[in-house]
């Protein structure tokens, strides 16, 4: 795609960086302006570009809502799925075949919300997953109803006198359901979100990242909290990094510090290391494990 | 950046020079990038692009420093800086003394 630019500079020929990772027919993207999926999205498109990963082996699998559609936009194979069942769509593909990296990458509402119980069992099982969770505090696309992860006294058009449900945690949620890696960063984070990505990709299990973004058009204009600018600047101010820290002391509140970092990172078996370990002791022989490399379809 | 002192080195480690691009189309103006531009090499334009938004326009193309801050920050994939041939490291360029002294004067 040319873009016809009136900036001085002869932009004309050059293409952006990323471009070969995305579906550029489809750019530019339905996202808000000051929204930050796009933000996310050239972050994982970086970190998969540093990792040198096959790129034939990777998977994205997004759910439905604003951030459901970045499965569409990346150059990669992937699912658009049902509301709330990325986890199940992902956890199917990674059984089936298990070479592929699985990335997830989906929001709050999605994940947490609609597909929470998808989400506690994936990290339990600590399925090979790659999940990337873009947070904006509300149910974007369809109208900013209240979102398990809504802070206290936050205004959505379902609690418009503000929310008084406790919201979701999601690190501690992610880390007590058994997920081998937990971290969370801002949009505003860009390289450090981009290390943590590429960090992940290199290891296995369920491996969580939360990005908190700004959603400038239902969360920031109901709360009356400014442009998506305006949200950057918050979490400049406001966002503090703690490596490490306890993961019952990250509950955001409205308006209020969020703390960011890697918080568990620990090595711990896979759904498949266990069933493979499982059966090869109770069958010995007769037991025939699905090849790393492919499927048994890849297999014919 | 901010040092307490000069590094000892600060007249000979040169900085890498960078072309900043912009594709202005494809903006939708939320100026992330003229806000973390660390050497405030942009603005934003009074001009609109095709679809009614304000890009951002470069008003200090000496400055940058190919940091790809602006390229990391950018929702839209809509700029992009690539390191400018021949200047990297040329001492004659921007060196880290004249960063923080630049620095100094512009925070």
């Amino acid at each position: 795609m040319t873009v016809a630019t009136k900036s001085t500079t002869a932009s004309q020929e050059l293409e952006h960086p990323s471009a070969p990772l995305l579906r550029m027919e489809r750019i530019p993207h339905v996202w808000c302006p000051s929204c930050g999926i796009g933000t996310v999205v050239k972050c994982y498109a970086t970190a998969l570009e540093r990792s040198g990963v096959d790129l034939d082996k990777v998977s994205v699998v997004s759910g439905i809502g604003c951030s459901g559609r970045v499965a569409g936009y990346l150059k990669l194979d992937g699912f658009h799925t049902t509301h709330g069942r990325a986890l199940p769509f992902a956890t199917g593909l990674k059984l089936g075949r298990p070479e592929l990296l699985v990335t997830v990458i989906s929001g709050d509402g999605d994940l947490v919300g609609i597909g929470g119980n998808h989400f506690i069992h994936a990290a339990r099982r600590n399925m090979d997953l790659l999940v990337i969770l873009i947070n904006n505090f509300i149910y974007g696309m369809t109208g900013g109803q209240n979102a398990p992860t809504t802070p206290q006294q936050a205004r959505s058009s379902t609690m418009p006198f503000g929310n008084f449900e406790t919201p979701f945690s999601l690190p501690h949620l992610a880390a007590s359901s058994g997920a081998s890696y937990v971290a969370r960063w801002t949009c505003l984070h860009i390289r450090r979100l981009t290390w943590s990505i590429e960090e992940a990709i290199g290891k296995r299990g369920f491996r969580f990242i939360e990005v908190i973004a700004p959603c400038p058009t239902l969360y920031a204009r109901l709360n009356k909290l400014g442009s998506g600018l305006d949200a950057m600047r918050f979490y400049h101010d406001t966002a503090e990094i703690r490596n490490g820290a306890d993961t019952r002391e990250l509950e955001i509140s409205f308006q209020e510090k969020i703390t960011c970092g890697k918080f568990v990172d620990e090595d711990r078996p896979t759904f498949l290391d266990l069933m493979h370990n499982h059966y090869g002791e109770l069958l010995g022989d007769r037991y025939v494990p699905t090849p790393r490399e492919g499927g048994m379809l890849h297999e014919q | 950046m901010r040092y307490w002192r000069d590094p000892l080195d600060a007249g000979q480690v040169g900085a890498p020079r960078g072309d900043v691009h912009i594709l202005a189309d494809r903006c939708k103006g939320c100026a992330f990038c003229v806000e973390y531009c660390p050497r405030q090499v942009l603005e934003m334009s009074r001009e609109f692009n095709r679809k009614g938004y304000h890009p951002p326009e470069i008003v200090d193309a000496e400055a940058c420093v190919n940091c790809g801050l602006c390229e990391m920050i950018c929702p839209e994939f809509a700029i992009f800086s690539v390191e400018s041939a021949g200047l990297a490291g040329d001492l004659a360029g921007v060196s880290v003394g004249a960063n923080i002294r630049a620095g100094e004067g512009a925070s």
